[in-house]
């Protein structure tokens, strides 16, 4: 039974943990002297990577009932700057309560073109990308919103908790949660039935378009406390933040072994992705290579690597 | 015949899969000009036939001869320079491109400066239409046609490809009477002008209308060919069945009680132009089948039961009182289960594994407050895998990885551990070995003893008669007759009633 098992123990699934450990200790050997090892830098690659790995999270849902995201960049940016604009004239439950609404409003009208109208959801989140964007840009007039609530900041990314930053509990409650909800609930299995194969959920009586509906409705919630996350670790609200995060979180969900066609999914192997992705950012830059190379290194990196993740 | 040049022929042709023997040296020829029907039941190999004639698969041994010379087909496009052509059941048209581009397919006219000649493309098109008796505008686009328009576009296709020969699989299954008469008219000028045709079907009637000569298949060997006009439907349907050695399951009356209310009953149902004004009643412990041709609406009112298709009006009762179904979760919660025809496309997720599949219908008793219970979980995987004898007896394996017979019984096993009180079986025994067959009809019938009710769909007429306690057989969307099993003398006689031929 136990060789049975290691057979079906595919490299797919566990090519992260490999890829991941290989460039890890590949850095430690170059770049040690650089710092690479120091536990500050260490933490930082954590803090660095947390909004991506929560985003990430929430992406693995949405790819693995076979649909995609690509406004919760902006989605980010706009909560960034609704709830700075609360915060300065209401406070602070209201700025929350703006920036989730945010998050809630989006992805409610994402959820019901896609579910209920047919429209995919690369057109429907593609065009909402820009509403958002747009929007954060226009009601801000393209300047930065400062955050003066002391509270709000610690509470979302600016503070520790002892000697962890408080982003890191963050990322890991995201990634608990999505675990849990992925691999030990009816909801993970309906999402991964109705990845699999849409007409086979259904006449299994799964409701395929409500599945869809709430993933998209779960991942725009999600993108929007990133971008309160953002927000408080920046001590600003501002409408480019985000901006791009959408590869980033597919990225991270691919290299972690999901299948960009739906029917699986994997959080551990998600929240691995995301840490490569800003393990490599952080590489490069203690390298000392110019944006301009490290931009091209880590495309590099990340095309081989699920170049080779698909690799029997 | 002798001496005569031959359009096609395939000779001693012989194919094994998997070490079973599918075709067994069968001989199969096709006249310059002949509509040749080529018949058999479900698996009895006409359709390996002609895949090897097509290309798609390769025979072990044999040959064939296209116009008196020995031809190698090995691909496709093999088989198009031999001048075969192909009607899909599955159209291959693209439908968003017009009559005339999908006509000149990969195949498009070209100016002097190689670019594609549209205003060639249309006259060319229109020609061909012209030629072979069929009126449609080529410019429009080929998703605003019927699909019986749409085949005769196929048909166009393949014969502005120089197609001399063209294989037609049940091409009437989904097509109004008045469409069918379009067709053969089409067909019989391709004949005239010297294009042979192979005509598969399992309608009797169409084959009189249509074929010249017959030829039957059954369990993969030749075992007749003959001019129509020297052969009964009678005779035909005879060799199509031949005489079972082993009757595969002994029909017993199982004395089922009907003085009761029904379990289910549909009144007046209609659905769409496929179901027309149904009423039948369902009781406790019956086995109920559904016999007719292709096309007759068996599909479509199992569909419409489980909540798959909008129905137009009539209703349903369970147990005396009005359900309404609107979705499959409808009919499930009330204890309705469904195999579906299409197992791969319909009844699994293939790339999950046996046991995730057995769970995915299944979730709401196998958890708790929505958590998952992986206990229950797999107790049920072992349970269902050690009832059902999947092979191999591995949970987490892929079912993509599993035969015909073994994916199927994980869809069985996945319904009958939702405790259903009705099941809808479609077609539960295609590409399925004679062992798992077996076992399925025997299941079947112990379901019915422990008091579910079934409605069987099955094209095998074996089946039917052998755990069947009542019959509807249906044809275009009516109820055509609604027998008690021990009504029907034989096989032979229920073939007869199917096809709709007078005694």
């Amino acid at each position: 039974m136990k060789i049975v098992a290691l057979r079906n123990l595919d490299w797919r699934s566990s090519f992260i943990y490999w890829m991941f450990t290989g460039i890890f200790l590949l850095f430690a050997g170059l770049l040690h002297n650089d710092g690479f090892l120091s536990p500050n830098n260490l933490l930082n690659i954590f803090r660095q990577t947390a909004t991506i790995s929560i985003m990430a999270v929430a992406m693995t849902l949405v790819i693995a009932s076979a649909e995609i995201d690509l406004s919760i960049g902006s989605v980010a940016g706009l909560s960034s700057v609704c709830t700075a604009l609360a915060i300065r004239h209401a406070g602070i439950i209201p700025g929350i309560l703006a920036g989730l609404g945010v998050g809630i409003v989006i992805g409610t009208i994402n959820g019901l073109l896609v579910s209920r109208f047919g429209i995919p959801s690369f057109l429907v989140t593609l065009g909402m990308q820009g509403v958002a964007f747009g929007t954060a840009a226009l009601i801000t007039n393209y300047a930065p919103i400062p955050i003066l609530n002391d509270k709000f900041n610690s509470l979302f990314g600016s503070g520790n908790i002892g000697k962890f930053p408080g982003l890191l509990a963050w990322s890991f409650i995201a990634v608990v949660i999505g675990w849990v909800a992925l691999s030990k609930t009816t909801f993970g299995r309906r999402i991964l039935a109705t990845g699999g194969n849409r007409d086979a959920a259904e006449f299994n009586g799964i409701d395929t378009k409500r599945i869809k509906f709430t993933v998209l409705l779960v991942c725009s919630i999600v993108a929007a406390i990133a971008g309160m996350l953002y927000a408080g670790r920046l001590q600003t609200g501002r409408y480019e933040w985000g901006v791009g995060d959408e590869l980033s979180a597919i990225a991270a969900v691919i290299l972690g072994g999901t299948s960009l066609f739906g029917g699986s999914g994997t959080i551990i192997g998600t929240f691995f992705g995301a840490l490569l992705v800003g393990l490599i950012n952080n590489g490069l830059i203690l390298a000392g290579l110019p944006v301009s190379e490290q931009q091209i290194v880590r495309g590099l990196i990340i095309i081989l690597a699920v170049a080779l993740a698909k690799k029997k | 015949m002798t001496g005569e040049i031959k359009a096609v022929e395939m000779k001693d042709i012989s194919k094994s899969f998997f070490g079973i023997k599918v075709l067994d040296e069968v001989n199969f020829t096709v006249a310059p000009g002949e509509v040749h029907a080529l018949a058999g039941e479900n698996g009895a190999g006409k359709s390996t036939l002609m895949k090897i004639l097509q290309g798609v698969y390769k025979m072990d041994s044999g040959e064939i001869q296209i116009a008196g010379k020995v031809a190698v087909i090995e691909s496709f496009q093999d088989a198009q320079s031999y001048g075969i052509g192909m009607v899909f059941q599955e159209f291959s048209l693209i439908p968003e491109l017009t009559v005339a581009k999908n006509i000149f397919l990969n195949r498009e006219k070209k100016t002097k400066l190689g670019l594609i000649d549209d205003s060639s493309s249309l006259t060319q098109a229109h020609q061909v239409l012209v030629d072979i008796g069929i009126d449609i505008d080529v410019k429009v686009k080929v998703s605003s046609l019927s699909r019986a328009y749409q085949q005769l576009t196929e048909i166009a296709k393949a014969i502005a490809a120089d197609a001399k020969l063209l294989i037609l699989d049940e091409p009437t299954a989904s097509l109004a009477k008045h469409e069918v008469d379009a067709l053969f008219k089409v067909l019989k000028g391709l004949a005239a002008r010297g294009v042979s045709i192979i005509y598969i079907s399992h309608r009797m009637d169409e084959i009189y209308q249509i074929c010249d000569r017959i030829t039957v298949l059954r369990d993969g060997k030749w075992i007749a060919t003959s001019k129509l006009s020297d052969i009964t439907p009678k005779e035909v349907i005879a060799h199509i069945i031949g005489r079972k050695d082993l009757e595969m399951i002994a029909h017993s009356d199982r004395g089922v009680d009907r003085s009761g209310t029904p379990i289910f009953e549909v009144k007046n149902l209609t659905v769409g132009k496929k179901i027309n004004n149904i009423s039948f009643k369902l009781f406790q412990g019956e086995i109920l089948g559904l016999a007719g041709l292709m096309g007759s609406g068996r599909t479509e009112l199992v569909r419409a039961i489980f909540g798959l298709d909008k129905k137009n009006s009539g209703i349903f009762e369970f147990r005396g009182s009005e359900i309404v179904i609107k979705n499959p979760r409808d009919a499930m919660s009330i204890g309705f289960a469904f195999i579906p025809e299409d197992r791969r496309r319909q009844g699994l997720i293939m790339d999950h594994s046996i046991e995730n599949n057995l769970v995915a219908n299944n979730l709401d008793r196998l958890s708790h407050l929505n958590f998952l219970n992986f206990g229950k979980i797999s107790q049920l995987s072992a349970e269902s895998i050690a009832k059902f004898e999947i092979r191999p007896p591995e949970a987490t394996r892929r079912v993509k990885l599993l035969s015909g017979g073994n994916q199927q019984k994980v869809v069985i096993a996945k319904w009958i551990a939702t405790n259903p009180s009705i099941v809808l079986m479609d077609e539960p025994t295609v590409g399925v070995d004679i062992g798992t067959k077996v076992e399925i009809m025997k299941l079947i019938r112990s379901l019915a003893d422990e008091g579910k009710s079934v409605i069987l769909i099955s094209s095998e007429l074996p089946e039917i008669m052998g755990i069947c306690d009542r019959i509807l057989v249906l044809k275009n969307g009516e109820v055509r007759e609604n027998l008690d099993r021990k009504e029907i003398v034989d096989e032979d006689h229920l073939q007869i009633i199917v096809q709709g031929i007078s005694a």
